[in-house]
C-alpha cells in the first residue's frame, strides 16, 4: 500500500498537524518508504495467532475507589498558556 | 588529589561511608566538570547547581548522622524525559516549552529517597524518538568518543545519547535512560558504557513522559555493570500509580555479580548474524562466546525465526502509540502554543511548530496505519507478529536456555549529519535492529563494552534475559566485563 499527497494532507488534517504543500511533497516520499518497509509483514502466517495485548501475563491492578489526591486545581494550570481563575483559556469555540 | 569525577557509584559509595570524602566536594566536582564540557558535549540541556549543592549538603547530613541512602551523596543525571518537579522537563521538544512539572516522576523519587544528588537534566533525541540525538531541539550531543587520529564528531547514539554521553565524559556518576526500542542500550554499546532496559514492569512509567506505552521501559546507564545493579536497585519499584509496574520483589542485583556461570546455557541465535553486518562485529560476538565458554557457560545455536520481522511490527505499534499519547500536546495545557484563527487552526499550528520532523513522522505514521480501514491491515497484523517474536524466545527459554548472546548495535557509533542516513529514515531505524525485538517481547536487556573496532570505537554485547531475571544478566555481563576491560574515551573537550 502506498499514500499519495491528497491521502498525507488529510493524515495531516487528522493529527492536527498544518503542513505546507512542500511538507506534504516530503512526507508523502518518506511515508512510503516506512510503509514499504513494513510490507514485509503481510507475509507472516497470522492464522490463529493472537495479537499481543500485555507483554507479561498480568491481571491489571485495581486502585481503592477513594479520593486520595486533588484540591490542587493551582498545581494543574501553572503550566498553561493562557488560563484565568483556574480555568485554562482557549480560543472561542461556539458563538 | 585525584579527580572525584573519575570514581565508580561503588567507589564513591565507600569513600563517603568512610568520611574520605564529602558529598558535597563530589558534587562540586561534577559540577565544574559539566561547566568545562557541555558546550563542547551538549550532554546537558539544564544543569541545576544549586539543587545540587543543597541536596549533597543534606547529605553530608544524613551520612554524619549515620542514617546514609544506599545512594547517599551519589550525583545523578536525569534524561529530559523524567519529570521533576519544578525542574526544565521538556523530552527535548520544543512543544513542552517552559514545561517545569508540579510533580516528581516515581523513578527519580526512588533516587532521592535513597540519597542521590541530581546535577541536571539530559539531552535526548525528541520524545526518545532517534538514534543518534540529533532529533533534539537543543541540538546533537557529540560522542566522547572520536575515532583514532579523526576529529570527526560522532552520534553518542539515541535516544538516551545525553545519559550516555555523560557518563562516558565523567559528567555524572551515572544517569537514568529509557528504552522503547534500543534507546538504552545503543548509546551505551556507542559510548563504552553498561546500560540495561529492564523488563517490562520492574520500573513505574508513572511521570516519564510517554511515547509508546507498551515498549517504555527506564534503566540506568552506568560505567560498570556493579553500578548498573546498583542504580537498577533503587530505580525499580512497584507503584500504585502505574498498574503496569509488577509486584515483586526488588533483588540486590549487585548480589549476583560474581557469580559462577557453571552449567548456564547461553543461545547464540543465528537471525543476529546479518547481511552486510562488518566483521569486527561477528568477530567480537565469538569473542564474548569464547569468554561465557571459559566462565564455564555451555553455549548453544538457537533459532528466533521472527527476528527480521520485529523492526517493521515496531514501526507500527510504536508509531501508533505515540500518535495517540502525543495528541496531548495541544497548546492548552502546558507548554507552546502559537495563535490560529479558530481553536483547530491553534492546535494545527502550534503541533506544526512545536514538534520536529522525525516526531511529525512518526505521529503521521501512527495517525495512518489507525485510521479506519487500514486498522486490520497493519496494526493488529503487527500485534499478531508481536505474540510470535515472544513466542520465539519463549520456546527458546523453555528449552533450557538461560541467556541469549547477541552483538549490541550492527556497527559503532556514525558521524553527525551522515548524509547516507538522513537521507533514509529506514536506514536510521535499521541501527535497532538487534535491540527492538526485546522491546516487542517485554524481555530485560542488557548492553555491555566487550572491545573497541578498528577506529578504536567501543562496541557492545547484548544480552537478553527471561522476564525478571535481571540478576542473570548482571552476573554474566561481569564476566564478560571483567574479560574485556573497562573503556574510557581520550579527553578531547
Amino acid at each position: 500500500m502506498s499514500v499519495d499527497i491528497a491521502t498525507v494532507k488529510r493524515v495531516a488534517r487528522l493529527a492536527r498537524i498544518a503542513v505546507s504543500e512542500e511538507e506534504a511533497n516530503r512526507m508523502t516520499g518518506e511515508l512510503n518508504g516506512i510503509l514499504g518497509f513494513v510490507e514485509q509483514l503481510s507475509e507472516v502466517n497470522v492464522e490463529g495467532v493472537e495479537p499481543m495485548t500485555s507483554v507479561t501475563p498480568m491481571e491489571m491492578r485495581k486502585r481503592e475507589d477513594v479520593v486520595n489526591d486533588g484540591n490542587k486545581a493551582d498545581d494543574i494550570v501553572a503550566n498553561a498558556p493562557a488560563s484565568d481563575r483556574n480555568f485554562f483559556q482557549v480560543p472561542k469555540v461556539v458563538e | 588529589m585525584t579527580d572525584l569525577t573519575r570514581l565508580t557509584i561503588a567507589e564513591a559509595r565507600e569513600k563517603l561511608s568512610a568520611g574520605e570524602i564529602k558529598a558535597v566536594e563530589l558534587t562540586d566536582a561534577y559540577l565544574s566538570a559539566i561547566e568545562a564540557a557541555n558546550p563542547a558535549i551538549n550532554a546537558y540541556v539544564a544543569v541545576t547547581p544549586e539543587k545540587a549543592r543543597e541536596m549533597a549538603k543534606a547529605s553530608d547530613d544524613r551520612i554524619a548522622a549515620g542514617r546514609a541512602g544506599s545512594l547517599e551523596g551519589i550525583p545523578l543525571g536525569i534524561k529530559d524525559l523524567f519529570a521533576t518537579e519544578g525542574v526544565h522537563t521538556q523530552a527535548a521538544s520544543h512543544i513542552l516549552d517552559g514545561f517545569k512539572p508540579r510533580y516528581e516522576s516515581t523513578v527519580t523519587q526512588n533516587l532521592w529517597n535513597d540519597g542521590a544528588v541530581m546535577l541536571g537534566k539530559l539531552n535526548m533525541d525528541e520524545f526518545a524518538m532517534g538514534s543518534s540525538n540529533e532529533t533534539s531541539y537543543y541540538g546533537a550531543v557529540k560522542n566522547p568518543w572520536r575515532a583514532k587520529g579523526s576529529n570527526a564528531d560522532l552520534v553518542p547514539g539515541g535516544s538516551s545519547g545525553g545519559s550516555a554521553a555523560a557518563v562516558a565524559a565523567f559528567l555524572c556518576a551515572g544517569a537514568t535512560a529509557t528504552d522503547t526500542g534500543g534507546s538504552i542500550r545503543q548509546p551505551a554499546a556507542f559510548t563504552g558504557t553498561v546500560g540495561i532496559k529492564p523488563t517490562y514492569g520492574r520500573c513505574s512509567r508513572w511521570g516519564v513522559v510517554a511515547f509508546a506505552s507498551s515498549l517504555d521501559q527506564a534503566g540506568p546507564i552506568a560505567r560498570d555493570v556493579r553500578d548498573a545493579a546498583i542504580l537498577l536497585k533503587s530505580m525499580a519499584s512497584v507503584d500504585a500509580k502505574d498498574t503496569t509496574s509488577v509486584d515483586l520483589p526488588v533483588p540486590d542485583y549487585e548480589a549476583s555479580l560474581g557469580q559462577s556461570l557453571k552449567g548456564m546455557r547461553i543461545g547464540i541465535p543465528r537471525e543476529y548474524r546479518v547481511d552486510g553486518m562488518p566483521e569486527e562485529i561477528e568477530a567480537l560476538w565469538q569473542q564474548g562466546i569464547a569468554w561465557l565458554k571459559d566462565a564455564g557457560a555451555d553455549v548453544i545455536d538457537i533459532s528466533l525465526p521472527h527476528t527480521k520481522y520485529a523492526l517493521p511490527a515496531y514501526y507500527i505499534v510504536a508509531p501508533a502509540e505515540a500518535s495517540s499519547n502525543l495528541a496531548r500536546y495541544d497548546g492548552v495545557r502546558y507548554g507552546l502554543r502559537v495563535d490560529g484563527k479558530d481553536i483547530i487552526d491553534m492546535y494545527e499550528k502550534t503541533r506544526a511548530a512545536g514538534f520536529g520532523t522525525e516526531v511529525k513522522r512518526r505521529i503521521m505514521i501512527g495517525t495512518y496505519v489507525l485510521s479506519a480501514g487500514y486498522y486490520d491491515a497493519y496494526y493488529l497484523q503487527a500485534q499478531k507478529v508481536r505474540t510470535l517474536i515472544k513466542r520465539d524466545f519463549e520456546l527458546a527459554f523453555n528449552a533450557g536456555v538461560d541467556a541469549i548472546l547477541t552483538p549490541a548495535t550492527p556497527s559503532s557509533a556514525f558521524g553527525i549529519a551522515d548524509e547516507d542516513l538522513a537521507s533514509d529514515p529506514v536506514k536510521m531505524y535499521l541501527n535497532d535492529i538487534f535491540t527492538v525485538t526485546v522491546n516487542m517481547a517485554g524481555l530485560p536487556g542488557l548492553s555491555v563494552p566487550a572491545g573497541l573496532d578498528h577506529k578504536g570505537l567501543p562496541l557492545g554485547l547484548q544480552l537478553i534475559g527471561k522476564p525478571f531475571e535481571e540478576e542473570t544478566l548482571f552476573k554474566t555481563a561481569h564476566v564478560i566485563e571483567k574479560a574485556a576491560g573497562r573503556f574510557s574515551p581520550t579527553k578531547w573537550w
